[in-house]
């Protein structure tokens, strides 16, 4: 209790200025109704009917939250209108996206530490690689896919995610995989250990707390790249597309509930990437 | 026991050794000649930077002579290595947190590929020896520092080696650990009959454990002073209150000073 009362602090705090806010945004349009109309309202007037709106400019909580559990429980799951069904569409591209980024990042991390070669040949480009954004390269992965005779989106979906995901991964294992002192390395040298012993007992055990550490990041990164790769025209499926078509036809409260729909999957998968870490760490024998 | 009696177990004759620093050359070992027997205690004892650890080193092959010769059971250093004829001890423990104290000992004996049967039997055995029988499904975080410096001198027992190679092993630990370690040391080495190099900065230690005691001294690291202890291979820890053990520390100090003179 003690820890949830801080953060439910917050969140009333922020739910309070989201609905002042809402007053105010939404007001110019109950102000420009009754301009048109000839006739004056009062604040105590208006106030009701900023809360109401059908496109309204910001939506109050109490709308999106509606919104909401009319997405997620109002109608089957198999609708296409219905929120976890776009949840499960990007759920689906952000795991795939996600395992992609993480064997993409172990691999390159091995090959870094590995080979000198690699070290100072591919770990500047995967540092500017992130500095390309990814909104503008998403439709570019899109288009050349279909080019390339792809059927559907969930490829290029997953290539869009896994270019966000590898990156933390790749970081944190080369960081990982060097963690090793050099009386370590000395000890195993002593046994006549090679380059593959040393590296299954000795590098890769050692890197694997910084390897669960970088799967919460690259875990939200995946997410966000498919949400992005989702954008593009043309995609009809998704939380991405979702957005998108709220935004496009207008309907602020669509848009909002698949930004927030997008937020608990979030939530969920760190929790789960939380879990399995906590189980590893326990296999591990660390202390909890 | 081997018939090589007559022959050094370990053997360095005009050894130099030079580290190209970013400053230069740095002369770690000047002209060290040593023959270490089957079956001797051996100290090497001296300030820091006089190279003892350089020559423990050297003598495992992490490092690499600039010239003279040095063997190892009449072979260099890093043949002596494939025929698994020694175990080192670091300073720091150095156990895998991720393995149990079994588990660390098991290592060289998996990266040497021995049958799971016998990983099993030679774990046991060497825990046994360093009293820590029982101690094998604990994690290395919930020993003390003693316990965790005696599973990694099990570990180095584990296959066996005739050589026992000591940097400092207990330098980290506090007296009365360290002199409870130094009685099990002084059993271990009498039950098992191994050779033992055994770098330390403390002359009680030295003078306590050795059956030969090295003084060395820095830049260059040189060999000062070898002394032949007279103390019987029996030793009980007041041995260190009688009138030989107090001339053989004055010797140490006496040699130590010498060579700190020379800069």
């Amino acid at each position: 209790m003690s820890r949830a009362l801080p953060v439910l602090t917050v969140l009333a705090g922020i739910v309070v200025l989201w609905y002042a806010a809402a007053v105010l945004m939404n007001a110019t349009w109950v102000h420009d109704q009754a301009e048109r109309a000839g006739t004056t309202v009062t604040w105590a007037e208006v106030i009701p009917q900023t809360m109401t709106q059908d496109r309204p400019l910001l939506p109050p909580p109490h709308q999106v939250g509606a919104e909401l559990w009319q997405g997620l429980f109002g109608q089957a799951v198999t609708s296409k209108r219905s929120l976890v069904y776009h949840a499960y569409v990007t759920f689906k591209g952000t795991m795939m996206g996600f395992g992609l980024g993480i064997v993409a990042g172990v691999l390159l991390a091995m090959a870094i530490v590995r080979f000198r070669v690699m070290d100072m040949s591919v770990m500047p480009w995967a540092i500017i690689s992130q500095t390309v954004p990814i909104v503008a390269l998403a439709p570019m992965i899109l288009t050349l896919s279909s080019q390339l005779g792809l059927e559907g989106r969930d490829l290029p979906k997953a290539i869009i995610a896994a270019y966000l995901s590898f990156f933390p991964v790749l970081v944190s294992m080369v960081k990982g995989l060097r963690s090793p002192d050099q009386m370590q390395l000395d000890l195993l040298k002593t046994y006549g250990a090679g380059e593959t012993a040393t590296f299954l007992k000795l590098r890769l055990p050692a890197s694997m707390p910084y390897f669960f550490a970088s799967l919460k990041v690259a875990v939200a990164a995946s997410l966000v790249g498919t949400i992005v790769g989702e954008l593009p025209t043309g995609a009809i499926e998704g939380l991405g597309a979702r957005m998108l078509i709220g935004s496009q036809f207008g309907e602020p409260l669509i848009m909002w509930a698949a930004l927030f729909a997008a937020a608990i999957l979030a939530g969920l998968l760190i929790l789960v990437v939380g879990f399995v870490e906590r189980a590893a760490r326990k296999r591990m024998g660390v202390p909890l | 026991m081997k018939d090589a009696t007559s022959q050094p177990v370990i053997e360095a004759k005009g050894l130099n050794l030079v580290f190209q620093t970013a400053d230069g050359p740095v002369q770690a070992l000047k002209d060290v000649n040593l023959a270490i027997n089957q079956g001797d205690f051996v100290s090497f004892i001296g300030p820091s930077g006089c190279g003892k650890t350089t020559f423990l080193r050297a003598i495992a092959a992490l490092e690499h002579p600039t010239g003279g010769t040095l063997t190892v059971n009449g072979m260099t250093p890093d043949e002596a290595r494939r025929k698994r004829a020694y175990g080192y001890v670091f300073q720091a423990a150095g156990l895998y947190p991720w393995r149990t104290i079994a588990g660390n000992v098991r290592l060289p004996l998996e990266i040497m590929g021995f049958s799971r049967a016998e990983q099993d039997e030679r774990t046991e055995a060497v825990l046994d020896l360093v009293e820590l029988k029982g101690f094998g499904k604990k994690f290395p975080w919930q020993l003390s520092g003693g316990m965790q410096q005696r599973a990694s001198i099990a570990r180095a027992l584990a296959f066996d080696a005739d050589i026992l190679l000591m940097d400092e092993p207990f330098g980290a630990l506090d007296e009365i650990v360290r002199d409870r370690l130094n009685e099990e040391l002084l059993k271990l080495w009498a039950r098992t009959g191994k050779t033992i190099g055994f770098v330390t900065h403390s002359i009680p230690e030295a003078v306590y454990l050795s059956t030969r005691i090295v003084v060395m001294s820095p830049r260059p690291g040189r060999i000062t002073d070898v002394i032949d202890s007279p103390l019987p291979k029996e030793r009980p820890l007041d041995i260190r209150d009688s009138r030989e053990f107090i001339e053989i520390a004055h010797r140490v100090r006496e040699g130590l000073r010498a060579g700190h003179h020379d800069d």
